[in-house]
């Protein structure tokens, strides 16, 4: 079991090092937020809360599901998974070492911009509120990408940074970041409880002592959400294992 | 338990196309077991099933002893396994160094115990130099060796190498075979697959031949070659040059080229010993006189060659 977990480090070491330098990730993951922030959320005269919980749950949002979908893809693409494979580890602790690199990434960047940001509106969430639900969010957002990575099992990094754009996009105009859930109508509320970043929005407005729904639904919601991601995730790329060496 | 592989009854479908049709061998601890056959054959396929990443259709698989059908026992195998798959890469974006620090991570292995033998395998492999340089940079041959050091990171007692000259320079090729050579003296089992006969010839203790999927041969390299009999040769020259090929009775047939003479036969002994007396006889000098074995080359080309599609 440790051994497992040093193991899959060692990949997330590897990602880490290799993945978080290259010009899509950053785009994606970094400008990319930023700009989309600033279309939506400036000279919409919103509060300082406001501003704090949409730009923390994009942050996170974005940067944990930067990289994780093209991992495997660009492995393929670059002939080294097979190497990796082979190595004495499972499949399971390759995928594992790949969801702490985007678990890592998503932590540290969300900090890095949502400490500033309170220092800066002036806004003080109740802080453990704000972490752990910050923690389950990226952790659950990096297992997403687990499953995006898993299909189709293909070794072009674009077609699955497109296809998880894609679902990217949708979960964030669904997700009551840009309209708050309890004015959408009520079609719109229970689409809303399909994307995962629906709770941790919500986890996030209650630190700051207003949500919709109950605080430990959200809460468990998106641990519920993440392990659903890994296991469907990992299963998925166990079944389509062969199909890469083609 | 003296077999590092046993492979019994493998078989391996693509959707409906035969890959590898009952294919049965064992690879005994410490010999060098080449694997050969022409592009396409299956080669690569019996070895992704023999390291596990693809799943037999049918058939036993067993590395030192462990079920590599079961996720488990894969593991454990792997453990005691170095494994170069065909065409890998180092990761480009990583430098010599980490590459190793890696594939030792993933072995399990202590910090200072990677160090240590990331140091030895560099300058076994001439990459000592280069260890902080990114493999980016690498030609083709640094790149091979590279992984065929990660490969032997753990000191493994298995190596499972495919191709792993193809495409190398001969300085290259002849210090992958050296390093091959000289696991095997330290007791280490090494399978391989090839196209190069000489490779095959020099390196290889067994080889297994196989042809669309099927083994169709499997034994040592001079074995084999005794099935090629009728073109054993024997490659004369005279001075003055001159050679009647009737007088030379144990011939099959015999080609002249240039200044030398080349008579096939399948009694060496016989067609030696004719040759001198004719010399005799005929008062000629006797500039050079050997015998021509086949090469593996002609062995393959005789099974492989026939009714090859
Ligand atoms: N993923 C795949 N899907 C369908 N057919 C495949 C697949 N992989 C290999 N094949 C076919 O199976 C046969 C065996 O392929 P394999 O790669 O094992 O040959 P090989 O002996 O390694 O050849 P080479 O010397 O070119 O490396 C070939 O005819 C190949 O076209
Ligand atoms: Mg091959």
């Amino acid at each position: 079991m440790i051994e497992t977990l040093k193991r899959s480090f060692a990949i997330a070491k590897k990602d880490m090092r290799i993945f978080y330098l290259k010009g899509p990730v950053v785009i994606m993951g970094l400008l990319f937020p930023f700009f989309l922030f600033l279309a939506f959320m400036i000279g919409r005269n919103l509060s300082g809360g406001h501003l704090l919980v949409g730009l923390t749950a994009m942050t996170a949002f974005f940067t944990s599901t930067a990289v994780g979908p093209t991992i495997i893809p660009w492995e393929c693409r670059g002939r080294t998974f097979e190497r990796l494979i082979t190595a004495p580890v499972s499949l399971t602790t390759v995928l594992l070492g790949d969801f702490q690199a985007s678990l890592y990434f998503g932590l540290a960047i969300t900090f890095a911009i949502a400490v500033p940001a309170m220092l800066y509106l002036s806004v003080r969430p109740a802080i453990w509120l704000f972490v752990l639900s910050t923690l389950l969010a990226v952790g659950c957002f990096s297992a997403m990408t687990v499953l995006m990575s898993s299909y189709p099992p293909t070794d072009v990094p674009a077609d699955v940074m497109m296809l998880s754009s894609l679902v990217k996009f949708s979960l964030l105009f669904i997700s009551g970041i840009f309209v708050p859930i309890e004015n959408l109508p009520a079609y719109g509320r229970w689409i809303s409880l399909v994307s995962p970043l629906t709770y941790y929005v919500d986890a996030l407005r209650h630190s700051l002592g207003k949500g919709y729904l109950p605080v430990w639904l959200d809460l468990l919601m998106l641990a519920l959400f993440g392990f659903a991601f890994f296991f469907t995730g990992t299963a998925i790329h166990r079944k389509v294992l062969e199909r890469r060496f083609t | 338990m003296d077999n590092a592989i046993e492979v019994v009854g493998l078989t391996k479908y693509y959707g409906s196309f035969l890959a590898v049709d009952n294919v049965s061998f064992e690879v005994k601890k410490g010999e060098i077991f080449g694997f050969l056959g022409p592009n396409g054959a299956g080669k690569t396929t019996t070895v992704r099933t023999i390291t596990g990443v693809l799943r037999p259709n049918s058939g036993e698989i067993r590395v030192l002893g462990y079920d590599m059908l079961d996720e488990r026992e894969k593991i454990k195998a792997r453990e005691r396994t170095g494994i170069v798959p065909e065409m890998a890469n180092p990761y480009v974006d990583l430098t010599a160094m980490q590459n190793l620090r890696l594939m030792g991570e993933l072995y399990g292995m202590g910090r200072r115990e990677i160090e240590r033998r990331s140091v030895e395998l560099l300058k076994l492999f001439d990459l000592y130099e280069k260890r902080n340089v990114k493999v980016k940079a690498f030609s083709k041959g640094m790149k091979q060796r590279l992984i065929l050091a990660m490969a032997m990171i753990s000191d493994p007692e298995l190596l499972i190498l495919d191709e792993p000259t193809s495409g190398l320079d001969v300085l290259s090729a002849r210090l992958i075979k050296d390093v091959i050579r000289e696991e095997k003296r330290k007791g280490k089992t090494i399978f391989m697959t090839t196209h190069n006969m000489v490779d095959a010839n020099e390196l290889c203790e067994r080889i297994g031949i196989i042809r669309r999927g099927k083994l169709i041969a499997i034994d040592t390299p001079e074995k084999l070659k005794q099935l090629v009999k009728g073109s054993v040769s024997v490659e004369v020259s005279f001075e003055p040059m001159k050679l009647d090929p009737s007088e030379i009775a144990s011939a099959t047939r015999v080609e002249l080229m240039g200044d030398k003479a080349r008579v096939f036969t399948n009694d060496p002994d016989a067609t030696v010993k004719e040759l001198v007396h004719y010399a005799e006889r005929n008062n000629l000098r006797i500039v050079s006189l050997r015998t021509l074995s086949p090469s593996l080359e002609d062995v393959f080309i005789k099974l492989v060659g026939e009714g090859n599609d």
